[in-house]
């Protein structure tokens, strides 16, 4: 995608969030807005989080992959054994990234706070 | 996400309990696996024969293959916990494979199953401690040097409740993370069985997270039952 092209692409998708809050016709339009932007917010943390979570998983895994391929090259026979603890440790390491993606699940269902904040800046919620 | 079509819940329906199935499915999918597994086991173990065949033959199989690797792990001491150990590993392996057939939900898709699960294994691991070392259990939480125990003490109940926490959340984010998976692919291109190769993965990571979680169980009974440092 050329320069243009994406400064054009950025510049629409802004230009239409922007418009967003039109939609919330029978609400005071400053309060729609910062609705939108609870929900933007809300929306970008947990995209980010997920990622950050997903990236530094990706590297504990591999570290550990390649210790037990390095182990089982050296000693073919003890296999097995490399094997079954090579999979203990990714299902530790892979534990942390579902904490990460069930708070990002939280945020984006579940979010606690969302009845009394959405009292508070006047959505109907 | 529209409400899934469970054959429990219609058979509950059509008996009358139709607003206890749709607040509660995963207890009524875990009496389901509750009751399979009840049924299979007298089947299997109904005429105990001194040469196995058929069903008697794998449970065998099943059951020395965790027994072998609990021996391993806790040694001749964990004996008495196997009945546990074994029945919380192949539970969770029911209730996670279960999810996998259309139609059927797995029970540790919701938060409550794998929270009982745990505060059970908490519950056993203390109750443990306690009986076989009594009140000197609490040099487990304290540490080696003796003036570092208000900060090692706290350290360290912080940690045994952590555990609850972990062990909850590993199972439950694993199971749900893949029904999310497999609905959102079935949304987007189901009619090109684009599932099917995430079952496959679905089946490999259930098996995976019910056998951490018991051996995360044996590995806990067995630091309680141990000498403390």
């Amino acid at each position: 995608m050329s320069k243009k092209t994406f400064r054009l692409t950025m510049l629409s998708t802004f230009f239409v969030l922007g418009m967003a809050p039109l939609a919330f016709a029978q609400v005071d339009p400053t309060v729609a807005a910062s609705g939108m932007k609870l929900f933007a917010a809300v929306v970008t943390a947990a995209g980010f989080g997920i990622g950050i979570a997903a990236f530094g998983t990706g590297i504990g895994q591999g570290i550990a992959i390649k210790g037990a391929v390095e182990g089982t090259a050296r000693n073919p026979e003890a296999s097995g054994k490399i094997t079954v603890t090579m999979l203990i440790g990714l299902a530790m390491v892979e534990s942390l990234c579902i904490y990460a993606l069930v708070v990002a699940l939280i945020l984006l269902y579940a979010y606690p706070m969302a009845a009394p904040v959405a009292k508070m800046i006047g959505l109907p919620l | 996400m529209e409400h899934p079509f469970l054959f429990l819940s219609k058979l509950f329906e059509l008996i009358g309990l139709g607003s206890f199935v749709h607040h509660y499915p995963h207890v009524v999918y875990s009496w389901f696996i509750m009751l399979f597994l009840i049924v299979v086991g007298k089947l299997s173990a109904g005429a105990v024969k001194m040469i196995p065949s058929g069903g008697q033959n794998f449970f065998e199989m099943v059951i020395s293959g965790i027994e072998g690797f609990q021996l391993s792990i806790m040694g001749e001491e964990g004996r008495p916990f196997f009945p546990l150990i074994a029945t919380l590993g192949l539970y969770i392996l029911c209730c996670n494979w279960i999810g996998l057939i259309p139609g059927m939900l797995s029970p540790t898709a919701n938060i409550n199953t794998p929270l009982s699960c745990a505060l059970v294994v908490f519950v056993v691991t203390h109750a443990v401690g306690l009986k076989e070392h009594g009140a000197k259990y609490i040099k487990h939480f304290t540490g080696p040097i003796w003036w570092m125990v208000p900060l090692m003490l706290p350290i360290e109940l912080i940690g045994h409740f952590s555990r609850v926490l972990s062990l909850t959340f590993r199972l439950f984010g694993n199971i749900m993370g893949e029904d999310l998976v497999l609905a959102i692919l079935l949304f987007l291109a189901g009619k090109f069985l684009a599932p099917v190769p995430m079952m496959f993965l679905a089946i490999f990571t259930s098996f995976v997270q019910a056998f951490i979680f018991s051996l995360l169980t044996m590995m806990y009974i067995a630091g309680s039952l141990e000498e403390s440092h």
